[in-house]
């Protein structure tokens, strides 16, 4: 069973609702990546979602295009990030870590490279937002090495292709609460519910709900009816200008605790 | 003869050109593409379509497009004879308006009443605004704000012509960033808007779509070649950027295995100085913009900033077939240097009175290089793309002239 299949049993078991943050590794401060990490589990994360900065992020909003061009411009790379996963491994164990990103700089890495790398560091799987199910033959190595291939599925998805991708789902299905970029504004609880359901009875593997949660209220409507909540641009943006490990740590705790208690009391 | 392989035949299904294409998108991508897909495929079948399509081109556009012989030009250079097919006589000055009008035919029977485009030098730009003028439909034209700050003109003119233009302050705020952004504004609004996609480069079927509607350009050139010299060119060129142009005037000659075809890129400053935009010739295999292709990216795959004194040239990606055919030894792609790009220009302007479109001129430098080293009785097919009203500007600017 992998970190990430452990996880999410233990929440099953005990009725509570994952918390998956993400931030762009490198932001705010690449030097304090791993503090922040080690805080975002701190204050109750149950996964983390790790951003691989990239210069052309087509699926993302400002706000997380912004902390990848500030990580880029301070030299961040894949082995950066690679290195600060394995140097989070040193006193967490038990937290799973996904990396997402765009396939760019994956194929430049070298896909055997990097699955080699990437399981030493103890990633356990990762999310290329450019690489939906028909591309993803060049994943081969990724899950040799047993690495999880994290899936998305979207409003736009039609019924036969989401009954693929459900039957497909590993690790944990990622569904994009509307058809948009990350950050941007907007749920309608009702329908997402629908839909999430519909995912729920047809994919063995859980379901996190992700894009335009932005606060504890809204983290909660989605809490009703999904395994896990993503929140990533509303927490990337209180994180930015941040340079200081314990000010990192006081906006992490300050931004993601009351979204924590939220969960716990849904 | 044999030919080696029917390169009429690709993409694939999955709109891979061999190694390179495909569709590297987004989960809420894929149902668009693919309803885009089904209905372009079953369009570019339907004799209404083609007809609705063949008339514009021939009235509004004004097809063909002639072949003109340059012989001052080739005189002066004192080796083959230099064709030019003249694209920068369409409506609008440039190849790009076959692909607009044609994305825009598509776009009104899918019934979609909002158009979206990027644009760098402008001249995509304008003939989307132009096409969307001419169907009543509403335009929004994505642009970086440095190419906003460089192609003045362009952007007055899509105004003019009723487009809504959207600066990109994003990355390097060129063309790749209008790009990204355009993507964006397609994901958030699909029900009611489509993407005009101005090269043969983004997500399958962009590839096949682009180079569909502007194949029009070398299946008239071979068919001119034929009525007026009684048989085909020896050599090819054209310039490459994200290559729709290039694409356009190749196609129709790839099964002609006597025709030798050459790409120029923008080598800028020179490939040696990193200052370029020669993605074929001096880049390495990656993912870009929803399709796998070549790429200039540095070792941590950050996609790197290009410079040519063309904005249509200044593109880090490449169209997949051109890929594909450079893998293939189909094609060759060399590098036009800023500099060589304005001497063709000049040279161009003086011994044929015809102002070329900076991108263009690296076509015709190319030309002049390879006509050099021919004999007397060759032919060399130059595709003259685009005009270079637009580049007066940036001429005069380097040039240190007061306009």
């Amino acid at each position: 069973m992998s970190r990430i299949d452990r996880r999410f049993a233990a929440l099953k078991a005990a009725g509570r609702t994952g918390l998956i943050p993400f931030v762009t590794a490198g932001d705010p401060a690449p030097q304090h990546t791993v503090a922040l990490m080690h805080a975002l589990v701190d204050v109750g994360a149950d996964l983390i979602e790790l951003g691989v900065p990239f210069s052309d992020p087509m699926a993302d909003g400002p706000v997380i295009q912004h902390a990848s061009e500030r990580a880029i411009a301070k030299g961040v790379g894949l082995a950066d990030v690679l290195a600060w996963v394995a140097a989070f491994r040193q006193r967490d164990a038990d937290t799973p870590v996904v990396l997402m990103g765009y396939l760019n700089p994956v194929e430049i890495h070298g896909y055997s490279r990097f699955a080699q790398e990437a399981v030493a560091a103890g990633v356990d799987g990762v999310l290329l937002v450019d690489c939906p199910l028909e591309e993803s033959a060049v994943l081969a190595p990724l899950k040799a090495a047993g690495l999880q291939q994290i899936l998305l599925a979207a409003p736009t998805t039609a019924p036969e292709r989401m009954a693929r991708l459900c039957g497909m789902a590993e690790g944990f299905l990622y569904y994009v609460s509307f058809a948009g970029i990350t950050g941007a504004g907007h749920l309608s609880t009702g329908d997402i519910a629908a839909r999430v359901a519909d995912i729920r009875a047809r994919a063995e593997a859980p379901v996190a709900v992700g894009f335009g949660v932005r606060d504890a209220q809204s983290a909660k409507a989605i809490a009703a009816f999904a395994d896990a909540v993503v929140i990533g641009s509303a927490l990337v943006e209180r994180l930015a200008g941040a340079t200081e490990a314990d000010d990192i740590a006081h906006r992490v705790h300050g931004f993601l605790q009351p979204i924590r208690a939220a969960l716990d009391t849904h | 003869m044999t030919i080696p392989q029917d390169y009429h035949r690709w993409p694939d299904e999955h709109g891979r050109f061999g190694n390179y294409g495909g569709s590297y998108v987004a989960e809420t991508l894929m149902a668009p593409l693919a309803e885009l897909t089904e209905a372009y495929l079953r369009l570019r079948e339907d004799p209404d379509f083609i007809a609705e399509l063949d008339r514009d081109l021939k009235y509004y556009v004004g097809r063909p497009s002639p072949i003109y012989h340059a012989e001052r030009l080739s005189k002066h250079v004192g080796g083959a004879q230099i064709l030019l097919k003249r694209e920068d006589l369409n409506h609008t000055g440039a190849h790009k308006i076959n692909n607009t009008i044609g994305q825009a035919l598509v776009a009104k029977r899918m019934g979609k009443p909002r158009i979206i485009a990027e644009t760098g030098a402008g001249q995509h730009g304008v003939a989307s605004a132009t096409v969307a003028a001419r169907f009543g439909l509403k335009c929004v034209v994505y642009m970086g704000a440095v190419d906003i700050e460089r192609q003045k003109i362009n952007v007055y003119r899509m105004k003019l012509l009723g487009a809504e233009v959207v600066p990109v302050t994003s990355g390097s705020k060129t063309l790749k960033d209008a790009l990204n952004e355009a993507m964006r504004d397609w994901v958030t609004n699909v029900a009611d808007t489509f993407y005009i996609i101005g090269t043969v480069a983004g997500p399958h079927p962009y590839p096949m779509m682009v180079r569909d509607f502007n194949a029009i350009v070398g299946r008239e050139a071979r068919e001119q070649m034929l009525e007026q010299y009684g048989r085909l060119p020896d050599v090819l060129t054209a310039c490459v950027g994200g290559g729709s142009n290039a694409i356009g005037l190749f196609h129709a000659f790839l099964n002609d295995a006597d025709v030798r075809i050459v790409g120029a890129e923008a080598a800028g400053e020179g490939i040696e100085t990193g200052h370029h935009a020669a993605s074929l010739a001096a880049g390495r295999p990656g993912v870009l913009h929803g399709n796998r292709t070549y790429v200039l990216c540095d070792d941590n795959g950050q996609i790197t900033e290009t410079h040519s004194v063309s904005a249509g040239l200044d593109y880090p990606g490449v169209g997949p077939e051109h890929a594909f055919l450079k893998d293939a030894g189909r094609a060759e792609y060399v590098g036009v240097t800023d500099d060589e790009a304005l001497e063709a220009f000049h040279l161009l302007a003086r011994t044929e009175g015809i102002l070329a479109a900076l991108e263009s001129s690296h076509a015709v430098a190319q030309a002049v290089k390879l006509a050099r080293e021919m004999p007397k009785d060759r032919l060399v097919l130059c595709n003259l793309s685009g005009r270079g009203d637009k580049d007066v500007h940036t001429i005069a600017a380097r040039e240190g002239v007061q306009v």
